[in-house]
């Protein structure tokens, strides 16, 4: 249906012309380059992995730039700014600007070579910080560190890895001097705690070795060698760290004057980006010594376009109906209501050749179930509004988000439809507001049809009957896939026969007055009809059974798979079933929001309690819609995927994937 | 009289507390991939907190089954029930008490390995969240029995 019609493209253009003829395909991103047919004689394919892979580090080169930019430079852009995608550029202020690129490029290595600076000055602080709490046991010292005696004294400072005062640390080394008469020693401690206490120690010097024996045995450590006064070098530390502080600053500074250049820098990542895919498609082009061929797969609708532009270039395009045989690559096109689906379908998987691109179909189907898991007036007009508005504020939305935009868009437009439905607007807030604050418990959201609070069964039954008419569109799809292919007999086998066991059952249920009442039905078929109904459901059960296994040849087999593919009633029922999910969801999002509409009025209605129900009303509910979206959307999913694909869509096609302007960006448009 | 009001707010907390406590377990274990995933892709972060909320969602049903039922029962609405109607709330809850907690575990495991999946595969984000959906569809209809049947109960009882 909405499938793109692919033609086969043949490009021969003289090697002089490649370099455009490249620019031409890349910007017009409608070709699907295959890798060439090598087999003619005098093809070969070029090398330009070198080229590819330098294009590919310039282009990190201008990113990491960017990246630094980022962090000194942060730009300030609002919300709705960063939802969009690349900006458009014309043809010849992109050429015109990447003249400049080198000159862009030295901009970016002049930010790297900024930023190491001010990862080398970054790194060097907490050094001197260390060498400042080295110093900090010192700084009552009023010698040098490596001050070692004079000509008659002999001086020790040091530390050892136990708490001691001046006292202590005495008689720790008297105890290991190997001298009976205690040596004359002047100890003055500096600092001590429980892992370590700092000290000097003078004496003789001819007693120099003996003090020095005794140190060692009680793991005297050194201080750290030192020319300065501690306090002194403490005082040169400080100043160091302040001048790496200020060196920082200015070299931020530096790097923030680079802002002006952040779009040129990006033009540049760009532009390598590009150069990267351009040298990637070259490697897979055969060539000749005078031409290269290009051959791959386009959209029909552009294929003429295209032959007229690489007629000016004085090329050859042939445009050929793709073989049989051959797998066309798959692109979706569809129009504002059925779009948003492409993503779906996308991330199921795209339909193969024999099948029809469902994204119109599910599109109904989708809104309606989201809608009735959603089910919420207010959650609806702040989905549809809030959507909206991004959509017509930001022009250049990126292609994902503006689908998902979309999706959400007509999503709110039928949950309001079913909130109005069901009567229900953030919960209960109307009746609860105007019964707490304005004493007026008549007032309230009433339901159109009925309050599905009240009547949960009915809105079962009403589920239910989605589900049939969702998985018997499914049916009637496979039906005609099956015919338009020529398999009558798979059509009559599979599909009517299932569609007649199923209905027909259907239709004999409805007449039992236990399932009518089960499901508090208001109305019931009369038994007449019921008989029908009972009649064309074991006509459609004989049918699957006897043809259900007809790919055997023995009857035995055939009969028992046969009787095995008649089970597959019960998957029907788990199907149905399945769509019981709508009304479970549609109730939680009512009841969680009245939960907290019932929490908000808990302090009365003074105006303390009306500050009160404001703060829980905004925050409970904005809570209960982001939780539901996510769960009606992922729930829509799946009744699409699991129940409604099962019917009749396998998928497995190959996505189209043109040679194209991959950028981040800019895109440089040239139309086709 | 009193043990009527008792049996039914013992049902309302085991359903709130075990839904509850499933999902706690099942986002704990998604969160440990996300957070795995995210210290490689940071930019992977909205898709990967996406699959670890998905087990969130019991916990929610279960205060939804436990607020019905206080709002039923006199503790925030409703009247004091009988011995008889007390029990008959406190089986209602039972299938989200324990649909919850078990699919909530299970749910969990599954949506960790569904980040394994999106972080290997980004672009299979939409099916990797039909993983967990599916194990969700159980605790989905535990809470449907159980809605039903608070919603069922006859007031002549």
């Amino acid at each position: 249906m909405s499938k793109v019609q692919m033609k086969r493209v043949f490009i021969c253009g003289l090697n002089s012309e490649r370099q455009e003829a490249l620019d031409l395909l890349q910007r017009a991103g409608v070709v699907e380059i295959t890798s060439g047919d090598l087999d003619q004689d005098g093809l070969k394919t070029v090398d330009a992995g070198a080229e590819r892979a330098e294009a590919v580090q310039k282009s990190s080169q201008a990113e990491q730039a960017l990246s630094i930019l980022d962090e000194f430079a942060p730009e300030e852009i609002g919300l709705l700014e960063s939802l969009e995608g690349t900006k458009e550029i014309g043809l010849a202020s992109y050429d015109e600007r990447s003249g400049h690129i080198d000159e862009y490029m030295s901009k970016a290595a002049e930010l790297i070579r900024l930023q190491k600076q001010i990862a080398e000055h970054r790194s060097a602080i907490p050094k001197c910080q260390t060498r400042l709490e080295t110093l900090s046991a010192w700084k009552d010292l009023d010698i040098p560190l490596d001050f070692s005696g004079t000509d008659k004294t002999k001086v020790f400072i040091g530390s050892i890895g136990q708490e001691a005062d001046a006292a202590a640390v005495y008689s720790l080394i008297q105890e290991q001097t190997e001298t009976e008469e205690p040596v004359d020693l002047d100890v003055t401690s500096f600092s001590k705690d429980k892992m370590l206490s700092s000290f000097m120690a003078v004496c003789h010097a001819e007693d120099a070795e003996t003090v020095e024996n005794a140190l060692r045995r009680i793991n005297f450590v050194k201080a750290p060698s030192s020319t300065l006064i501690p306090s002194e070098e403490a005082e040169t530390v400080k100043k160091e760290i302040t001048q790496h502080e200020e060196e920082i600053q200015k070299l931020v500074e530096e790097v923030k004057t680079y802002a002006p250049e952040r779009d040129n820098i990006r033009l540049a990542a760009d532009y390598y980006n590009l150069q990267a895919d351009k040298y990637a498609v070259l490697s897979k082009l055969p060539q000749s010594e005078n031409a290269f061929f290009v051959s791959g797969y386009t959209p029909a609708a552009y294929a003429d376009a295209l032959s007229e532009k690489f007629e000016k270039l004085n090329a050859v395009v042939e445009i050929s109906d793709p073989g049989e045989d051959e797998e066309i690559p798959v692109a979706l096109k569809n129009g504002f209501f059925s779009g948003p689906m492409e993503t779906v379908v996308e991330s199921y998987s795209l339909p193969n050749k024999f099948e029809i691109d469902p994204s119109k179909i599910i599109a109904c189907f989708y809104y309606i179930l989201f809608g009735l898991m959603l089910s919420d007036a207010g959650y609806g007009l702040i989905l549809t509004i809030g959507c909206g508005y991004v959509l017509l504020k930001v022009k250049n939305l990126k292609p994902s988000m503006e689908k998902m935009m979309k999706l959400m868009f007509f999503s709110g437009i039928s949950t309001t439809f079913w909130g109005f439905m069901f009567g229900s607007f953030f919960g209960d807030a109307v009746n609860v507001i105007a019964t707490t604050f304005f004493n007026r418990p008549d007032i309230a959201f009433r339901p159109l049809w009925f309050n599905s609070m009240d009547e949960p069964i009915r809105l079962l039954s009403f589920a239910f009957l989605i589900g049939i008419i969702h998985l018997f569109t499914g049916m009637f799809i496979k039906l005609y896939q099956l015919i338009k292919a020529g398999q009558i007999k798979d059509a009559i086998y599979d599909v009517v026969f299932w569609l007649m066991f199923v209905g027909g059952a259907i239709i004999y249920l409805l007449s039992m007055q236990m399932i009518v009442d089960m499901l508090s039905l208001k109305f019931m078929l009369s038994p007449a009809v019921g008989k029908v109904g009972g009649i064309i459901a074991i006509l459609g059960c004989i049918g699957v059974v006897l043809t259900g296994g007809r790919d055997s040849k023995n009857p035995i087999i055939r009969l028992l798979l046969g009787l095995y593919g008649a089970y597959g009633i019960t998957s029907w029922l788990s199907d149905i079933l399945s769509y019981s999910r709508l009304l479970a969801l549609g109730l939680a999002t009512g009841c969680i929001a009245q939960v907290f509409n019932k929490l908000g009025t808990m302090l009365g209605n003074g105006p303390v309690g009306a500050i009160f129900f404001i703060i829980i009303f905004v925050f409970g509910n904005a809570l209960n819609l982001a939780i539901n979206v996510l769960g009606a959307y992922v729930h829509t999913n799946r009744l699409q995927f699991v129940e409604f694909f099962g019917k009749f869509y396998e998928g497995g096609g190959k996505q189209f994937e043109p040679f194209t302007e991959n950028t981040k960006y800019y895109s440089v448009k040239e139309e086709i | 009289m009193e043990l009527g009001l008792f049996l039914a707010v013992l049902g309302a907390g085991l359903a709130a507390g075990f839904a509850g406590a499933g999902s706690a377990i099942g986002v704990g274990i998604a969160g440990r991939s996300a957070a795995g995933v995210v210290t490689q892709e940071p930019s992977m972060f909205s898709k990967v907190l996406i699959l670890q909320l998905l087990p969130g969602t019991q916990g929610i049903y279960g205060l939804l089954i436990g607020f019905i039922v206080l709002s039923q029962v006199g503790i925030l609405g409703g009247e004091i029930p009988s011995l008889s109607k007390g029990l008959i709330y406190f089986a209602a809850c039972m299938p989200m008490a324990i649909g919850g907690f078990l699919s909530g575990i299970s749910q969990g495991q599954c949506s960790s390995s569904a980040i394994g999946l999106v972080a290997k595969r980004p672009d299979q984000f939409g099916k990797a969240m039909i993983f967990p959906a599916m194990v969700e569809t159980y605790a989905i209809l535990a809470l449907l029995i159980s809605i039903l049947s608070i919603f069922g109960i006859p007031a002549s009882i």
